[in-house]
């Protein structure tokens, strides 16, 4: 089995999770085709329903939309609506957890500020 | 959604056990099953009363709208694929895959001959001189190139190594991505088929305790480790159906959906929140409650 869906969440969600990278990462320009399910299926060894309800769920946001009898293709402005997106998540994600780990930690905020301009200067 | 097989009430009694206890559930088109349970939890009785190779005891069957016993419009359209299929003593594989043939009207005869390639199965050899993984291959083949709108297979992978497994597994998906429909897949070897499972149905002590989309099962339970102390009150008015202490540490497993709170609380008190796999959650749902207390929990 392919190592690169994980067992955390549901597998429709990580499919599309990683049609956004590839949009974000532009490996998945805007106006080009996206795989087909049946690809994902193949590729991912997964049932070709989740790999679908996963294309949909980006259908359903604007993200892909559908050319009929051709396939799913990227939508213009998916990537700016895909930034804006994750910018929202990002504190969620990894500013909270970092903040819970420091206090863990007994760093200060201002150790914490210094860390970032350090991460920020290695670039 | 179209319904190909329904069972309701469902119940199979030998003299003083019930093999299968009042199961109701329906299988929908071009979906794949995970049919799932303990050796003994009756599996096999109900895959034996789908396919009209058992009387059920109380409840109704219809397969294809229609009563499945003797009734060879039904009949022809399921493929059910047994662990330990027997075949005529003279049979070789290729007499094996001409019945098989001649009793599926979807039979693919290119499909099977590559099928055959794939395994590299002796075409001419005599039936009862295969290995054990030769013979579930011929069952494999006969399941696939059947193309039977509803097929079954009851561990269909006996004596087969994983890399043969995972060939199956490679060749199911490409060939319902081209062909759907509707397949039921009886295993215990529930990580490998996980991924390829739309739908799971999980029989214990021959009741349906599961029956639920695959996906909404990977959010059905989480583990949760840290000290005990933190652990415990966490736990409390929760399904807990494992409970691990080592030392002052604790390790349990709950059955729930997580809120946006509860992460939360669980992120600010350092706890460690892990992913319970299908096979996990059934393993703990089906096995015996060890200690007083898991029992009081379940």
């Amino acid at each position: 089995m392919s190592s690169l869906i994980g067992d955390d969440r549901p597998i429709f969600a990580q499919i599309a999770e990683r049609i956004e990278n590839d949009i974000i990462d532009g490996v998945l320009p805007e106006e080009s085709q996206v795989p087909s399910t049946n690809q994902f299926a193949a590729y991912y060894k997964i049932n070709p329903a989740t790999a679908a309800k996963g294309v949909n769920l980006l259908v359903d946001q604007g993200i892909l939309y559908k050319k009929r009898g051709i396939g799913m293709f990227v939508a213009e402005g998916a990537r700016s609506t895909l930034l804006e997106m994750r910018k929202e998540q990002f504190y969620e994600q990894y500013v909270v957890s970092m903040l819970a780990e420091a206090r863990k930690l007994g760093i200060t905020e201002s150790q914490l500020a210094q860390m970032i301009e350090r991460g920020g200067m290695l670039k | 959604m179209t319904i190909v097989a329904q069972v309701k009430g469902l119940t199979k009694r030998y003299k003083d056990t019930t093999a299968v206890n009042d199961v109701t559930f329906a299988l929908e088109e071009n979906k794949i099953y995970g049919l799932l349970g303990r050796n003994g939890a009756g599996k096999t009785t109900i895959m034996h009363m789908l396919t009209a190779q058992a009387f059920a005891t109380s409840g109704e069957i219809s397969v294809f709208g229609e009563h499945p016993y003797e009734n060879h419009r039904v009949l022809s359209q399921i493929c059910f694929i047994k662990e330990s299929q027997r075949y005529p003593d003279a049979f070789r594989i290729v007499d094996a895959l001409a019945v098989a043939a001649s009793m599926y009207p979807n039979w693919d005869p290119t499909f099977a001959d590559e099928l055959v390639e794939h395994f590299a199965l002796p075409r001419k050899r005599a039936i009862k001189k295969l290995s054990r993984g030769m013979l579930s291959s011929v069952g494999i083949i006969i399941g696939l190139a059947s193309r039977a709108p509803l097929t079954i297979f009851d561990e269909p992978y006996l004596g087969l190594d994983a890399v043969a497994r995972q060939m199956f597994y490679d060749l199911l998906l490409e060939d319902y991505s081209t062909h759907p429909r509707t397949i039921v897949l009886s295993t215990h070897l529930i990580d490998e088929v996980s991924r390829m499972l739309e739908h799971v149905l999980v029989i214990d002590k021959g009741r349906l305790i599961i029956d639920e989309d695959t996906d909404t099962l990977r959010n059905y339970a989480f583990t949760l480790a840290g000290p005990a102390t933190k652990v415990e009150p966490f736990l409390s008015g929760r399904r807990v159906t494992r409970r691990e202490p080592f030392g002052s540490f604790m390790t349990a497993t709950v059955i729930g959906e997580l809120s946006a709170a509860d992460r939360q609380q669980i992120e600010a008190e350092g706890l460690e929140l892990l992913p319970v796999s299908l096979q996990q959650l059934i393993v703990q749902l089906t096995h015996q409650p060890s200690t007083p207390q898991e029992a009081v929990n379940r």
